[in-house]
């Protein structure tokens, strides 16, 4: 009775992976068939010989060096930034004392609340009087601070014992210093996960970018791939091809730090303000 | 710096701490929520000359009124009461197995994990293909079950259906990971106790995992919902930017878009923004109030 049940539950969630699955097989192959065959039936699913030039021409048609430089960008520096002012906030609540401490945290706590969406239009009027429109500081700056990421590493760090701080102290340390050679350390692994939660959001963002940009020389990649997609239109082995260079990175990234991530996900309770 | 007590020194020296995180915040957090809420009582508004006409309803007036508004919000609620059951309770049922089988958990976590790592953008795209009349996976595969092709992306009958499945297939790994959490900070000891009182597997689910696993779901029923009110990337990429056929696939968020980004109604946008928030907010309320019920009732029985 018991391998029965097993070789049920085995076989629900092997059909259940082969579905979510599917349709990245599907991208992969079709990005290696020859484009003309594509909008026929597709007698032959596996490409008789893969055309990896697809891959070629796609980086010819469009500028997605441009794309790809200009997403590494906005990813490194929003989530350094994000990881800059959580860390000094997230210390300060921990360890500082200081008047209306936790009137600001509760504040900081109902702020995660307010979908990012509602915030998009008013936002875009700050931008565009500051006549930030289709410039980096637009795709940036908005995005140095994170409430979420401060409320989770506050949670880490009040976990920690407070005679570490003290001792750090009496041994001379400034909080400065304690900060960046003993916390930062010693929370490496949460730090990580909300820095992989940051870089997902920041990489795969697509609504402010759009919005924000209007130029080749500043989209991101998944603006440029949408882009890309208005001029092909149904071109498909070109379009996989393309979608598999934007997600080709992140599923490095994933399958080597997914440790962290599922950390970040569980630790957090909150899901990341989405861009 | 030891002391309990705050000085005016040390709150000067926290705020050098906070500064950053604050000037971004009330900037580009605070400032924009207050802003909004002005924005959607504006009336006549330029945006060019930022001339306020006046105040008043007349945004709200004009939702309220308009046939398109209607729609979206028609949409976003079909595909909230369709798409967050199926996925938490899809989610649920994976996680419940993952479980079940400690050995390649890990394994499993990882494919079902993937959607969530990867752009929606380019998933969405890859599912437009996949939904094409000719030539597209699922027909193809349709016709050799001898089912007569359905046009899933031009069909206003069926396109929100597509979309539904989109957001299933994306939400649902995000879901497990939380369900997995839940279900292993459950104590083994309940479910052994209620087997040796002779409870069978659905018994002891029913009365034993059900009950411990409550906060987490309110937690994963809040979230997905949530999410699914707010979506927009999947149906902009499922149909190469537009909102569906016949604005079949016209989410609250992407009228949102149009009449902010095409229509330049800014004003108008904003009070939709308005609606949203008051709408998720509503829902979050509704559902953290049923489950605290629901866990009296269950704490009651026991």
């Amino acid at each position: 009775m018991r391998v029965f049940t097993t070789l049920l539950w085995y076989l629900l969630l092997i059909c259940g992976a082969t579905l979510m699955l599917l349709p990245f097989a599907w991208m992969i192959l079709t990005s290696l068939q020859p484009a003309a065959t594509t909008l026929t039936m597709p007698t032959n699913w596996l490409p008789r010989t893969l055309q990896w030039v697809n891959y070629q021409h796609v980086w010819q048609l469009a500028p997605f060096t441009r794309y790809w430089l200009n997403s590494l960008l906005v990813t490194t520096t929003t989530t350094l930034g994000q990881l800059f002012s959580s860390l000094l906030a997230a210390f300060a609540f921990t360890h500082l004392q200081f008047y209306g401490r936790r009137f600001l945290f509760g504040l900081l706590v109902a702020l995660m609340l307010v979908p990012g969406e509602l915030l998009l239009i008013p936002n875009f009027v700050t931008i565009a009087q500051l006549h930030w429109v289709n410039t980096y500081a637009a795709l940036i700056i908005p995005w140095l601070a994170s409430v979420f990421m401060v409320v989770t590493l506050h949670q880490a760090f009040q976990s920690q014992p407070r005679s570490l701080y003290y001792a750090a102290h009496i041994d001379g340390a400034s909080d400065w210093q304690y900060l960046w050679h003993i916390l930062v350390p010693t929370n490496r692994p949460i730090i990580t996960a909300v820095a992989v939660l940051q870089v997902i959001a920041s990489w795969n963002a697509f609504m402010w970018p759009l919005i924000m940009t209007n130029s080749d020389q500043l989209r991101t990649l998944p603006v440029g791939l949408m882009a890309f997609t208005s001029e092909q239109g149904t071109n498909y082995p070109l379009l996989m091809a393309a979608s598999v260079c934007v997600i080709l990175p992140l599923l490095i990234l994933y399958l080597c730090l997914q440790k962290y991530l599922m950390l970040g996900i569980t630790q957090s309770r909150w899901k990341g303000s989405t861009q | 710096m030891l002391n309990a007590k705050p000085t005016l020194k040390s709150t000067l020296k926290a705020l050098l701490y906070l500064a950053p995180l604050l000037i971004i915040t009330l900037l580009f957090t605070v400032w924009p929520l207050i802003h909004a809420l002005l924005m959607s009582s504006y009336v006549r508004y330029n945006y060019f000359t930022n001339h306020v006409g006046a105040l008043g309803w007349d945004n709200f007036v004009y939702l309220w009124h308009d046939p398109l508004f209607h729609l979206a919000l028609r949409n976003t609620l079909w595909l909230v009461l369709v798409a967050m059951p199926v996925t938490v309770a899809l989610a649920l049922l994976i996680a419940l197995g993952l479980n079940h089988i400690p050995r390649l958990a890990r394994f499993f976590q990882t494919i079902y994990f993937l959607p969530f790592v990867t752009a929606t953008i380019a998933t969405g795209l890859v599912w437009n293909w996949i939904f094409r009349l000719d030539g597209g996976l699922l027909n193809v595969s349709l016709h050799h079950l001898g089912i007569a092709p359905i046009d899933w992306l031009n069909d206003p009958h069926v396109a929100l259906l597509a979309l539904i499945v989109v957001c299933v297939w994306q939400g649902l790994g995000f879901n497990v990971v939380l369900f997995l959490a839940g279900l292993n900070r459950i104590d083994d000891k309940y479910a052994r106790v209620a087997q040796l009182d002779g409870a069978n597997a659905w018994q002891r689910f029913t009365n034993v995992t059900w009950p411990l696993l409550l906060p987490m779901t309110v937690l994963i029923v809040i979230n997905t919902a949530v999410t699914n009110f707010k979506v927009f990337d999947q149906a902009f990429a499922l149909f190469h930017g537009a909102a569906g056929p016949g604005n079949a696939a016209l989410t609250l968020m992407f009228y949102l878009y149009q009449k902010f980004y095409v229509d330049n109604q800014f004003t108008v946008a904003a009070a939709s923004g308005v609606v949203l928030f008051c709408l998720v907010g509503l829902l979050t309320l509704l559902t953290y109030g049923y489950f605290r019920w629901q866990r009296r009732r269950l704490g009651g029985r026991s």
